[in-house]
């Protein structure tokens, strides 16, 4: 065996990391790196608004009201005269880091849920898939104002209302690939030299199964946007007067014939926003894949 | 001596809404160290069921399995694992039997990881080690499965497979995926770990040119139960039970002067759903008669050799 020794003492090529390895596979996909650098230029500008911002949000100039785009105001003006350009910029910090963070929320949450339901199957799943019924038969919509309401409004209460909603997608997605995976041998095998249940969950079966989540996650992003919106619109989300996107958006919807400019620059602005999530989200989605490496 | 694997009127029903399907029904088997039992049967016979239930991936519904003398059918938590440890599964398919997120390395090394015996390097050194010792190039260290072919990837379960030192392991048709050249290799291969390691190996599968190959004993499996038993060479000189020589009929002779008489057999395989307490093969039989339909009791006819065939004297 002595001599065996010797012979195997060459080194372990250095494996490098995870992370690493999905980041060379993301740069080399131009779109993907498109929407990242959208993003990464959107955070940073939304990060600087007090910086870049001309006015204060809430400035208002009565006699500059519903003013089209100019030099002095980019944007242009809403009714009340505060400049659009400021409040689109100071909107994005609530608008995007919302989206984000009901969406991390509820695809955590779910995952975890699915990962338990995908795994154990029987009795569980059938308790957490029901308790998922529950929250699913109700509209998403109605769901969100009830859970508005009784939380008050808010920003953090308003991600969590979010969340409660995209919950059941996530887990469900995560549970059907869970189960898909469970029949391959390479579960049995894992058993066979002793991983924990948690093990086979976690680096077996979760890393082959999440893929879908990550492209439903982003595609989410874009969701969770509007629907915040849609709350700030009958009062329950961000109060006025935070410049929050959707709450422009809706805000300006009476005047959408006279100054098209209210509803086109926080418009413009959701739909950059959600592009450049997509755009990484599917890249994403190839990169995590290593059987469609090059 | 004690037998490496004793298994006792071993017993693995299935509940399926139309009834219990008697995937392994008493089915009493040993095997010596170093020697290598041949399972065959025809696809759902039970076969692979009867290697997973021995080495504790599926639970028994009765029986007795003994591992080197002692009982392990009921044993829990670490007990389980140290016997598990013992013995070790090569599956059928090497495409979905590694996980195709991880690297061979992760692969081979990952029995020894969760052991949490070995230090970092050992690791490191062992997995080196194992995979050379079953033939992988160490430039494919870090590849993933789907860049190897089938035969690479088989090697990468049988490494898994030997990393923690097994005495016992089940061959779950370990060749039925590979081509017929690239077979040979896995077979050799598996040969030669036997003989310098002194592994004790189940080897199941349908086909019987690689049963006759490998195997020192065989025995053949006929929905769930176990028809006869003897030394491969016994079998293939003297099979006793008709379902075996119905079996053996089949093999496709290349003496053009003694062509095989094939025995077709008639009929459609009993369903393993609730049977009836009579042999099993009876519905097919050509022989059976009204004696064949009460319950049937394994037989010594010669030494070492097991049928499971109320006629067995009257038809030789």
């Amino acid at each position: 065996m002595a001599e065996a020794a010797t012979v195997v003492k060459t080194a372990r090529p250095k494996k490098q990391s995870e992370f690493v390895r999905v980041f060379k596979e993301l740069r080399k996909n131009s779109t993907a790196m498109l929407g990242l650098c959208i993003l990464l230029v959107e955070i940073i500008l939304v990060i600087l608004a007090p910086v870049i911002a001309p006015y204060d949000y809430t400035a208002m100039d009565i006699v500059a009201a519903q003013q089209g785009p100019s030099a002095a105001h980019w944007f242009g003006t809403d009714e009340l005269g505060r400049d659009i350009f400021s409040r689109v910029l100071y909107g994005g910090r609530y608008s995007i880091s919302m989206g984000v963070l009901a969406v991390m929320i509820s695809t955590t949450v779910g995952m975890t849920i699915g990962a338990v339901a995908g795994y154990f199957g029987g009795k569980v799943d059938n308790i957490l898939m029901r308790l998922l019924d529950v929250i699913q038969s109700l509209p998403a919509m109605l769901l969100s104002i009830v859970l508005s309401a009784v939380l008050g409004p808010g920003y953090f209460n308003t991600i969590l209302a979010l969340s409660v909603n995209g919950m059941p997608a996530s887990a469900r997605m995560l549970r059907a690939q869970m189960m898909k995976v469970r029949g391959n041998e390479y579960i049995e095998a894992a058993q066979s030299i002793n991983c924990s249940k948690f093990r086979i969950i976690v680096r077996h079966m979760i890393p082959n199964s999440f893929s879908p989540n990550i492209v439903q996650a982003t595609m989410s992003i874009a969701h969770m946007i509007v629907m915040a919106a849609s709350l700030s619109f009958i009062g329950l989300g961000v109060q006025p007067p935070t410049p929050e996107w959707g709450a422009m958006l809706t805000g300006a919807r009476q005047f959408i014939r006279q100054c098209p400019h209210m509803v086109i620059f926080p418009g413009l602005a959701i739909a950059v926003t959600v592009l450049a999530v997509n755009l990484m989200g599917d890249g994403l989605r190839d990169a995590l894949d290593p059987k469609l490496k090059h | 001596m004690v037998p490496v694997i004793e298994v006792k009127g071993l017993k693995k029903y299935f509940p399926t809404p139309r009834g219990l399907l008697h995937a392994v029904d008493d089915v009493t088997l040993t095997i010596e160290r170093g020697k290598t039992l041949g399972v065959v049967g025809e696809s759902g016979c039970g076969k692979s069921t009867l290697g997973r239930t021995i080495i504790h991936l599926q639970e028994s519904t009765g029986g007795q399995i003994f591992l080197e003398g002692k009982d392990i059918t009921h044993v829990r938590g670490k007990e389980l694992r140290e016997a598990r440890e013992r013995m070790q599964i090569i599956f059928q398919d090497p495409y979905s039997s590694l996980d195709p997120r991880q690297t061979v390395d992760a692969t081979i090394r990952e029995p020894l990881v969760v052991s949490k015996r070995y230090k970092k390097n050992e690791i490191d050194d062992a997995t080196a080690a194992l995979m050379e010792y079953v033939g992988i190039d160490a430039r494919l260290r870090m590849s993933y499965p789907h860049e190897l072919d089938g035969g690479r990837r088989q090697r990468v379960g049988i490494a898994r497979a030997l990393a923690l030192n097994p005495d016992f392991v089940v061959c779950d048709e370990p060749v039925s995926a590979l081509d017929v050249s690239i077979q040979a290799q896995v077979l050799n291969l598996l040969k030669k770990l036997q003989q310098d390691r002194g592994l004790t190996y189940m080897f199941v599968t349908h086909d019987m040119s690689v049963v006759r190959h490998i195997s020192d004993d065989i025995c053949v499996m006929y929905l769930g139960q176990v028809v006869e038993k003897c030394p491969s060479r016994e079998l293939f000189k003297n099979p006793l039970h008709p379902y075996t020589k119905a079996l053996l009929s089949a093999i496709p002779s290349v003496d053009i002067h003694h062509p095989n008489k094939r025995e077709i057999l008639k009929g459609e395989i009993t369903s393993p759903i609730d049977p009836k307490p009579g042999c099993r093969f009876a519905a097919r039989c050509p022989f059976a008669t009204e004696a064949c339909h009460q319950p049937q009791k394994q037989e010594e006819v010669s030494t070492g050799h097991f049928v499971r065939c109320c006629r067995v004297h009257e038809l030789g």
